[in-house]
């Protein structure tokens, strides 16, 4: 044991030696991070993305990126000696004769699809807590630019296979390339190397998602993860944890053991899933050619969104001196892609001007004490799901036996009127949560014991609630809404950008009129006084 | 009895925590309804053999007692059905041996139901629309052999002409205004050979000038095999596309991991 431990010693000094590290070893592995389960969405999200490239490497030793037709001679019967492309050839094999081929290709697109779904989730918790406050506002960018970017690495990676699926979602992409004012038709033929399909695009999409956008992940994800280290994780509230300080557990031992084991954990139930449930049955869908298309074409989960609105969209076109504006293409494909994404990018900033908050945050919001936040986060969220299930409107139709037309008009109307109404439903049950913290505080909580007194009269008996409850209960602000600057400043000269400090009032009214204060200790104190239990 | 009152105890202590009605009512609810599903009586399999010789006046009467209030009492159609003179037996033989006829009751789509006849019965049903005029006649065995079929070839036919609206593993798939394309599993090779001869309801005809009664076998080959054929990938999830995957993804797959991730961010007692 003795030498053991003398020979890991001599190496770690020749390594310290040469690179300094025994002082970043110290430093780091004493790291303190806050523990909460929250915390490991993202984890779940970078864990996925460490199993795609793992999986993805496999793919790639027999995957040909080629356009090329052969026939084909594998060993899955209802298929053989069709013509199809190289690559959806290779995908045949590596899905019937290259072993472990299957189960690798599953885990690889189920852990595409937990890869995103957790970048969701994570980046919703974020939302609701107020991660994204100063200063953490980059990398809130960063994770919206991982978000997009990796919508589009699943399309590039679904579309591989050159399945009947994917080409007709590959036709979709060259329809949305085609409606591009006046760039439109030079694009496409750049891209597809002549008219749809060609020979070329899933050489060319290969590269982009084996090579261009996994580095650009890459690089953003180490970004990612560094300014969390930089910045330090942020904290829920608790007593003793303050703006100022970070309470947890060290880097090492507990979270280098908690995070690897959660690695593999990711990488079990990935497995599992891809081990008993299909995906993408390539198989079952035949080789692409244009001339074919089957009911039910939809896109994975994270491009739903843009099938729903498309669907959604009514078939509107502006002719005009020859050309055709494709608005049903660009609404649904351009601006509302543009809108979501653009307003969870600049959400941040944009609560930091109305709120005029330039502090740092560490501590997290509990999601009722900022009910207008909230509000809009479910609002957004709301708006994603119903584009979500619109482009699943024809499996709904059939599953529930209902008319895709009055569907599709349900979700017309509804795309306008249940986000407003989520919003105002969400920031009231907010409210109510709070007058319901608010009474706990002042009152204790309800037992469910009924008690007579002596006189007869009947009671509820109520029971404090701990230090630390009421600690949770009462710990954050409540700011009011802005006071609207006098037009003039102290020696009467009119002030400038009247306008905008006008609408920042406004705002600022929007978000804070209706609040419902925490109580003060001097609250409870009269309360107690004045024997009210 | 002593084993169990330590956890009974502690089962009790929860009875006032705040989510223990929620959680009573959901377990009462699963139990109701899983008590339903396991009682609930099952319908009766239609099993009754007829075997007598039919006759055209058979058919005739068949006819008059359960189909002439729509169609007319003299085959000529009426506002709630059509004529049915050269619809041809092939056509009797699906919509009656599907059990769509005779129907429940008009909607967007009339649909399969239990076979309400005999297959004597039909048969004469079949032989009396067929002698009021010309038209398709039910396929015969060697038109339904279809065991030496090209299944690979069917394929290609069937995403040709069909999986725009069967979807490409005959799972079904939605039409306008309610109308749906139905799903084709388990339908008999007969049924899947009527339904492309006589077009009924929303689907176009295929008659054998067109495809050939050899494509025909070479789909219902196509459909066959890919419907026999054991999952190679694990449970199918309906065959019907990334809807159902997205579902399975978000549910079993990161509903999984997060609540991993609850039971290890839980601190240990």
């Amino acid at each position: 044991m003795a030498r053991l431990e003398k020979s890991a010693g001599d190496i770690a000094n020749e390594i310290d030696e040469r690179f300094g590290s025994a002082k970043f070893v110290r430093r780091s592995a004493r790291k303190v991070f806050p523990d909460h389960w929250s915390f490991m969405l993202g984890e779940i999200a970078l864990y996925s993305f460490i199993i795609l490239l793992l999986t993805g490497t496999f793919l790639t030793l027999w995957f040909k990126p080629s356009q090329v037709e052969v026939p084909y001679e594998g060993s899955y019967i209802p298929l053989h000696g069709l013509t199809m492309s190289e690559a959806y050839a290779s995908t045949l094999r590596i899905s019937f004769d290259v072993r472990g081929g299957l189960i690798m290709r599953q885990i690889h697109h189920w852990a595409a699809l937990i890869f995103v779904a957790a970048m969701i989730v994570h980046s919703a918790r974020v939302f609701f807590t107020g991660a994204f406050r100063k200063p953490r506002e980059t990398n809130w960018l960063i994770g919206v630019a991982l978000i997009t970017l990796s919508i589009i690495e699943g399309l590039l990676g679904y579309s591989l296979p050159d399945d009947l699926l994917s080409g007709t979602g590959f036709r979709i992409a060259e329809g949305v390339l085609l409606a591009i004012p006046v760039v439109g038709t030079y694009l496409s033929f750049f891209f597809f190397g002549g008219q749809f399909p060609g020979e070329d695009f899933i050489a060319r999409i290969y590269t982009f998602h084996v090579l261009l956008l996994p580095g650009i992940f890459l690089a953003l994800i180490t970004v990612h993860v560094m300014l969390v280290w930089y910045q330090k994780h942020t904290q829920y509230p608790l007593p003793g944890r303050t703006e100022k300080n970070s309470v947890g557990y060290p880097f090492f031992p507990v979270y280098t053991a908690k995070a690897g084991g959660f690695f593999f954990i990711t990488f079990g139930v990935t497995t599992l899933l891809a081990a008993f449930v299909t995906i993408n049955p390539v198989w079952l869908f035949g080789p692409y050619t244009p001339t074919q298309v089957t009911a039910g074409s939809q896109p994975d989960f994270y491009m739903g969104f843009l099938e729903g609105a498309f669907r959604l969209m009514p078939n509107w076109e502006i002719h005009a001196l020859g050309y055709t504006l494709s608005m049903n293409i660009i609404v649904p494909c351009f601006i509302v892609p543009g809108l979501l994404f653009t307003s969870m990018g600049l959400y941040p900033m944009i609560e930091r001007w109305v709120t005029g908050d330039n502090r740092e945050h560490h501590v997290l919001d509990r999601p009722r004490n900022v009910p207008t936040r909230t509000g809009l986060g479910v609002m957004a969220l709301t708006t994603w799901l119903i584009l979500l299930a619109a482009g699943a409107n024809d499996v709904i139709a059939i599953t529930f036996h209902l008319s895709i037309n009055a569907i599709t008009w349900f979700f017309r109307i509804a795309i306008f009127v249940v986000p407003p109404l989520s919003y105002v439903v969400t920031k009231r049950i907010c409210l109510g949560l709070q007058r319901r913290d608010r009474d706990l505080v002042l009152h204790g909580r309800e037992t469910g014991r009924i008690m007579r007194l002596p006189n007869g009269e009947m009671i509820e008996v109520h029971e404090p609630i701990s230090e630390t409850q009421r600690y949770i209960l009462t710990a954050h602000e409540s700011p009011g809404p802005l006071e609207l600057e006098p037009a003039t400043d102290p020696n009467g000269i009119p002030r400038r950008r009247v306008l905008a400090s006008k609408l920042r009032a406004r705002i600022s009214r929007f978000y804070f009129e209706d609040r419902i204060v925490p109580p003060t200790p001097t609250d409870a104190r009269e309360l107690e006084s004045s024997g009210h239990h | 009895m002593r084993l169990l009152s330590k956890p009974l105890g502690a089962l009790s202590r929860q009875r006032r925590r705040r989510f223990a009605p929620m959680v009573l009512l959901l377990v009462a609810l699963g139990l109701t309804g899983g008590a339903y599903a396991a009682f609930a009586p099952s319908p009766q399999a239609a099993a009754a053999t007829g075997a007598s010789a039919q006759t055209l006046k058979d058919g005739r009467d068949l006819y008059l007692r359960n189909c002439s209030s729509c169609h007319g009492l003299n085959v000529e159609g009426s506002s709630d059905g059509p004529t049915l003179v050269g619809v041809g037996a092939a056509s009797v033989d699906f919509q009656v041996g599907t059990g769509r006829m005779p129907a429940a009751q008009l909607g967007a789509q009339i649909q399969q139901k239990r076979q309400q006849f005999t297959q004597e019965e039909i048969q004469a049903l079949a032989a009396y629309i067929a002698s009021l005029g010309p038209g398709p006649a039910i396929p015969s065995k060697d038109q339904l052999d279809y065991a030496d079929a090209d299944a690979a070839q069917g394929g290609q036919i069937y995403r040709t002409n069909c999986a725009m609206c069967h979807n490409f593993a005959g799972s079904g798939g939605a039409l306008t205004r309610g109308k749906y394309a139905p799903s084709l599993q388990g339908v008999s090779p007969k049924h899947i050979y009527e339904a492309m001869l006589t077009g009924p309801q929303s689907m176009p005809v295929f008659p054998d000038t067109t495809m050939t009664s050899q494509d025909k076998r070479d789909i219902i080959a196509f459909l066959k095999t890919t419907q026999t054929e054991p999952s190679p990938g694990g449970l199918a999830l309906g065959k019907v596309g990334p809807v159902t995957e997205g579902l399975a993804g978000w549910l079993l797959g990161l509903g999984g991991l997060i609540a991993c991730a609850v039971w290890l961010g839980a601190k240990a007692r």
